[in-house]
């Protein structure tokens, strides 16, 4: 028999489908054809079958061979076809027995020697795989731990295409040891306890791993801006496991997974350089289309620092995805969507030269120039970032303390405590950060109490906040409660959001 | 041994394909039958009525790939457009025709091996 076939995945953005790689060889001139719209990449992939096979040592059949990615109307690209091309070849050429191949999902590129090289979003495609009903699938041996992540899988990590074919003529293996599934929930590089003073911006970050609330820092460089972002997700909880296996995911695809670890249930935390694009900053691309940082940031942190450096709109295109939790690109290959739920982090210094702290006093800008400055963040953005803070100078007295400031640890064993309290109120409620409590339950069952209403009510009335300003103070208050385990928010904890929320002086 | 040429390589894998030809029951109507645009090694006559049109590839090693790789599409072309100006010059436009390859592979020792290919079109 001279046709074969076998399964591997076709990636579209997140959305996996699984694509019939059948090989026909026929009488004719020897010949190479690749149908289903093949990239680049992909149909470069004969030249490395062909050379892979010849050099393992086995026939390259001096036929005509047709190779057929199905569904055909669907655009493929990338090399991690190659495996499966090559050995549905073979097996069309009965040198394996065809019914052994028929369902497995194969994922790899080959290198001309016949090594299996790693690829990108191999858990996307073994999810969709799973998906179509496969339970087998063969993956680079560099793959294997993120493919690992699909334990209800038999997944075959190979090194080489001889021990592929060794494996499927013979059912032998060489190594059999399953790599043990182990989460990896702690960072020791970075630590609260590093950062001198600053209580006031270390509330807010601590108010914002509570509540899920976007901050603000603004202050003069070498404040400690960048520091204390850096650290706000060593103080998150550790991602549950669906959170990671969809941040891994993410980070496949976009080929990120040498600097973060496939096993890591550390919220991830993305800082893109503020000249950074629009497409780079939401996801894109005309012909692959990759996610942006606000995607990789997902369930992490999206730290922008000198944030009025930014180029106009850059900001403005995270406004959406603030909203939604999801980014939908738009190209002529199709829709996609990322997920994108995320906590933003800016930083600014607070004007041009950064030195208009306190009285302002060594400040050169003009009053004129240190408006535009901050004007540079937009009213919609502003209007969405709880927290605004104000990042002093380290005084004296903070840097000559010997004792250090309290560790991540701590920290993050009160936000986990906050974090429960919260999730039991919003138990039946179908969202779980106090950021995410929609208006109309703000009016109805999670008011703060009478006289803090009151407050906000007099506030409002002379126009000093917005209706929704009053909203985003109820919601930074709940967060206040839970870290102070108030049943509901008090005088204090609205106080403290109002505060919190401030108006940026400039 | 004396040095074979390339043009006696070729006529004894020609040799070799008539005569495989032959011995299933296909009469040889032509052999190098030529015009200006070139070549047709051997035009057969099946047993069904098909006129084979046969281009022989002729090597003494495999040391330079398969010898059929070496008809690209460009040649395959000018077999078809050969093909049909014998048909034409012969009064058989209309006749059932088709275009094959032989691969001939000569060992050192003499003998050959046939690799035939019908209808490679």
């Amino acid at each position: 028999m001279s046709l074969a076939q076998t399964k591997s995945v076709a990636l579209l953005g997140l959305d996996g489908h699984v694509v019939n790689v059948e090989v026909d060889i026929a009488d004719g001139l020897p010949g190479y054809s690749l149908l289903g719209l093949p990239d680049a990449a992909l149909s470069e992939s004969r030249d490395r079958v062909r050379s892979a096979i010849v050099n393992c040592g086995e026939m390259w059949p001096n036929r005509k061979v047709t190779v057929s990615l199905s569904p055909a109307w669907l655009p493929k690209s990338g090399s991690s076809f190659d495996l499966a091309i090559c050995i549905t070849l073979l097996s069309a050429h009965e040198t394996i027995p065809v019914e052994r191949i028929e369902k497995i999902v194969f994922l790899g590129e080959l290198s001309l020697d016949g090594h299996i090289r790693p690829v990108r979003g191999v858990l996307p495609s073994l999810i969709a795989a799973f998906k179509a009903g496969i339970r087998t699938a063969v993956v680079p041996t560099a793959n294997a731990q993120e493919a690992q992540l699909l334990q209800s899988m038999t997944i075959i990590p190979m090194e080489h295409l001889r021990d592929v074919l060794l494996w499927l003529r013979t059912g032998e293996r060489e190594s059999i040891e399953k790599i043990e599934l182990k989460w990896e929930s702690t960072d020791s590089r970075l630590d609260f306890a590093d950062v001198a003073g600053q209580s006031s911006a270390r509330l807010a970050a601590e108010i914002a791993a509570i509540g899920g609330h976007h901050i603000l820092l603004i202050g003069p460089p070498g404040a400690g801006k960048t520091m204390i972002a850096e650290r706000i997700p060593t103080i998150m909880p550790a991602l549950s496991i669906e959170q990671a296996i969809e941040v891994t995911a993410v980070h496949s695809i976009a080929g990120t997974l040498l600097q973060r670890s496939p096993v890591s249930l550390l919220a991830p935390i993305i800082s893109p350089h503020h000249t950074t694009t629009r497409v780079a900053m939401v996801g894109g691309g005309s012909h692959v289309i990759k996610p942006g940082a606000c995607s990789l940031a997902h369930n992490g942190v999206l730290f922008i620092d000198e944030a009025p450096e930014c180029a106009s709109g850059v900001l403005d295109s995270l406004r959406q995805p603030l909203e939604s939790g999801t980014v939908t690109i738009a190209r002529s290959i199709g829709n996609l969507t990322f997920p994108a739920q995320f906590l933003l982090v800016l930083a600014a210094n607070p004007c041009p030269c950064g030195k208009f702290t306190g009285r302002g006093r060594n400040c050169t800008c003009t009053a004129q120039q240190v408006r535009r400055y901050l004007g540079k963040l937009s009213g919609p953005m502003m209007d969405r970032i709880d927290l605004r803070v104000q990042v002093e100078p380290v005084g004296r007295i903070d840097m000559a303390r010997n004792e250090l400031g309290e560790s991540s640890q701590v920290i993050r064993a009160r936000v986990i405590r906050a974090r429960e309290i919260a999730a039991d109120r919003f138990s039946s409620m179908g969202w779980s950060l106090n950021s995410q409590i929609p208006a109309r339950a703000l009016r109805t069952v999670f008011q703060p109490e009478k006289a803090a209403m009151n407050f906000l009510h007099d506030e409002l009335d002379k126009e000093a906040i917005t209706a929704r300003g009053l909203h985003k103070i109820i919601r930074t208050a709940w967060s206040f409660a839970d870290l102070h385990e108030n049943k509901t928010p008090t005088m204090a904890d609205v106080l403290a959001a109002h505060t919190m929320r401030g108006k940026i002086q400039a | 041994m004396e040095k074979i040429t390339n043009n006696q390589t070729g006529a004894i894998g020609e040799e070799a394909v008539v005569q495989f030809l032959s011995s299933k029951n296909t009469e040889i109507v032509e052999r190098n039958w030529r015009i200006r645009e070139g070549e047709i090694d051997i035009i057969a006559l099946g047993s069904g009525g098909v006129f084979s049109f046969v281009e022989v590839k002729t090597r003494r090693s495999s040391a330079f790939g398969h010898p059929l790789e070496a008809i690209n599409s460009e040649k395959s072309y000018r077999m078809q457009r050969l093909a049909l100006a014998w048909l034409a010059t012969h009064g058989c436009l209309g006749c059932d025709y088709q275009i094959d390859a032989a691969a001939v592979l000569l060992s050192p020792d003499g003998s050959c091996s046939i690799d035939y290919r019908e209808n490679i079109l």
